[in-house]
């Protein structure tokens, strides 16, 4: 990416300590407009800390976190989504005993029009049914047969696809999704790779983290490398194989200098 | 990119020959039995209901019409409004995974408050209900902050909370009543609750009207707007509640307040119930709305149930106590029964959910 073009959403020097962890030590991260960024690293290296930062999750204990240039300080996801950042995490983030519409329009729910919406705030049931059916069929989710069914009936295949339609519905800056074919299907995460791809045509740049590197080297633009709570380098796919990869965040072998984070 | 991006890998190729229309599959399953757990598991509240008419109908044969008359049926209502008021606000706060040990010693204080600020310092009675009121929902405010900003386990803050307000109630009354002739006399607008009216042989009182509406628009709100809808993420799993957006501090806040609230208005409807201002009535609001909940089919670990199972789940008390009182039975038979049935009803529930419908 061209040195002068400003990174959409941007962290800045970010530390998160739990106790005596350290989660993030002192971790720079960039994402451009456009493009689809790969997290990749270790379990325990401190991706997901990284992008619960950066989504509001959780406040970093220092650092500083800009979203297309300016300061900002999430203190809640929500505080996040209004900023159009949608978040699939690892734990899904789902309802159990509410219905797959009820979990896609959580926070966000579509009231009726007139009199029963606005002074009796009634809710427009059959639009967000409607609504939440269309995103399921997008992602290929044809297994899913009644809208209104609890999430909790469904495989945890299907709850994480929920998941990432309710996030491509709604995000309308950046995309960020943590692991989000782990538990699913070949036909489910070709479609989520296909929707990750159909997304950033929109023009929404997306964070990705998987662990599947095939899934990582197919669509990400760039690689960025976790190790040790802190980004160890960025790499391009084209330059570098996967075991190149893997050896970077298992620290394996070194990062050659001119990739090599600061 | 490398090429893979445009064929994918070649596992996948046969993907593109997959159906696209939305799975569908003949139900072979068509005993009463299944149906029966099929209509139970989409409407929870259809078990206490039925106990309730099962009940009915058992005394109904027993008694006859001494019980099954417009006018036992509908004291009935009048002996568990209080009970079902309370219950509203305790399902509520169940909803949100919480327990509100703290409903009846609110109650109680709330019509202290109203009475001993109309008569001890002469305070026009309409006013005095508003400060019961405002003291109610103070109260609900101050658990709710305790649990929703403090982080404390619900259990505990209403424990203390209970003997708190328990304590500051009767030392603020100086444990003195205020008798109902007084009341009658002076400040009838604190009675307004008691008031009743016949229609066709059924006695109703204003109390029980309120006691209805309040069921239906409670329950309404949960169903149909985005509040009740977050009432229950918020007791389904908060932590999903708030990363999915829902503003769990303020839903909790929200929750214990209304809860506070409505014991105050439990707390007029006492004044109606019983006439009088007795800072030691209500002791066991706390228990009986806690058992209306549990029969109704709320579940205890938050987000599921509805309000209209805890009013039938109130009922069917009292058409238990008011039956077996009229059969002429030992009081103690009633709680004995009333057990069986907490006990039932939680198995009951198991029962519906073993099998995912």
């Amino acid at each position: 990416m061209a040195s002068n073009v400003q990174p959409i959403l941007q962290g800045k020097n970010l530390v998160k300590r739990y106790g005596k962890v350290t989660a993030l030590d002192h971790c720079d991260f960039e994402l451009y407009p456009g493009e689809i960024l790969a997290v990749i690293g270790d379990n325990g290296a401190g991706k997901s800390s990284l992008i619960k930062a950066v989504s509001g999750a959780v406040v970093p204990d220092e650092g500083e976190v800009f979203l297309e240039g300016k300061k900002v300080r999430f203190s809640s996801p929500l505080d996040a989504r209004h900023h159009g950042i949608e978040t699939v995490y690892q734990q899904l983030a789902m309802s159990p005993a509410l219905s797959i519409a009820d979990n896609m329009f959580m926070g966000r729910e579509i009231r009726r029009e007139g009199f029963t919406g606005k002074y009796l705030r009634m809710l427009d049931k059959k639009k967000m049914e409607k609504i939440a059916r269309e995103k399921l069929s997008d992602l290929g989710l044809m297994t899913i047969q009644n809208i209104n069914q609890a999430v909790e009936t469904l495989s945890g295949g299907q709850r994480q696809g929920v998941a990432v339609a309710r996030a491509a519905a709604f995000g309308s800056k950046v995309i960020i999704l943590d692991e989000p074919t782990a538990a699913l299907g070949v036909k489910e995460s070709r479609k989520v790779l296909e929707l990750i791809q159909d997304v950033r045509s929109r023009g929404i740049p997306i964070v990705l983290i998987s662990h599947n590197m095939p899934h990582v080297f197919e669509v990400s633009d760039r690689i960025h490398i976790h190790r040790l709570g802190k980004r160890l380098c960025v790499i391009r796919p084209n330059d570098y194989t996967m075991s190149d990869a893997v050896a970077f965040m298992t620290g394996a072998k070194e990062p050659p200098e001119e990739v090599a984070a600061a | 990119m490398t090429d893979t991006a445009s064929k994918g890998q070649d596992y996948e190729s046969s993907l593109s020959g997959s159906p696209s229309t939305v799975a569908a599959f003949t139900d072979t399953r068509k005993g009463i039995v299944h149906k029966i757990q099929h209509a139970l598991h989409q409407t929870p509240s259809l078990v206490p209901l039925i106990v309730l008419v099962m009940s009915i109908l058992i005394f109904g044969a027993l008694l006859g019409s001494k019980f099954f008359s417009p006018f036992a049926l509908t004291l009935i209502l009048q002996q568990v409004q209080i009970v079902g008021i309370l219950g509203a606000a305790q399902s509520l706060v169940i909803l949100t995974a919480g327990i509100d040990l703290s409903v009846g010693a609110i109650m109680v204080f709330s019509s202290v408050i109203m009475g001993t600020f109309t008569f001890r310092y002469g305070i026009p009675a309409p006013i005095s209900i508003l400060c019961g009121l405002a003291i109610g929902t103070a109260c609900g405010a101050v658990n709710g902050w305790l649990v929703s900003k403090m982080k404390l386990p619900p259990f505990i803050v209403t424990l203390g909370m209970w003997q708190i307000v328990l304590a500051a109630n009767f030392l603020y009354s100086a444990n003195e009543t205020i008798r109902a002739q007084e009341i009658e006399a002076e400040a009838p607008l604190l009675q307004l609750f008691g008031i009743t009216f016949d229609v066709a042989g059924a006695r109703l009182t204003i109390g029980v009207i309120f006691m209805l509406l309040l069921a239906i628009g409670l329950a309404f709100v949960l169903r149909q707007t985005a509040w009740g809808r977050h009432v229950y993420a918020v007791g389904d799993d908060v932590e999903a509640a708030e990363l999915s957006g829902v503003q769990t501090t303020k839903i909790l806040m929200s929750v214990y307040m209304l809860s506070g609230l409505i014991c105050a208005f439990a707390g007029w409807a006492l004044i109606g119930r019983i006439g009088s201002v007795s800072p030691t009535s209500g002791q066991l609001g706390n228990i009986e709305s806690i058992t209306a909940v549990v029969i109704g089919g709320i579940s205890l670990f938050g987000g599921r149930g509805s309000i209209m199972g805890m009013l039938f789940g109130a009922l069917i008390v009292g058409v238990f106590t008011l039956g077996l009182r009229l059969l002429g039975a030992d009081a103690q038979w009633t709680y004995l029964l009333i057990g069986v049935l907490i006990i039932g009803a939680v198995a009951v529930d198991q029962w519906i959910r073993k099998v995912s419908v």
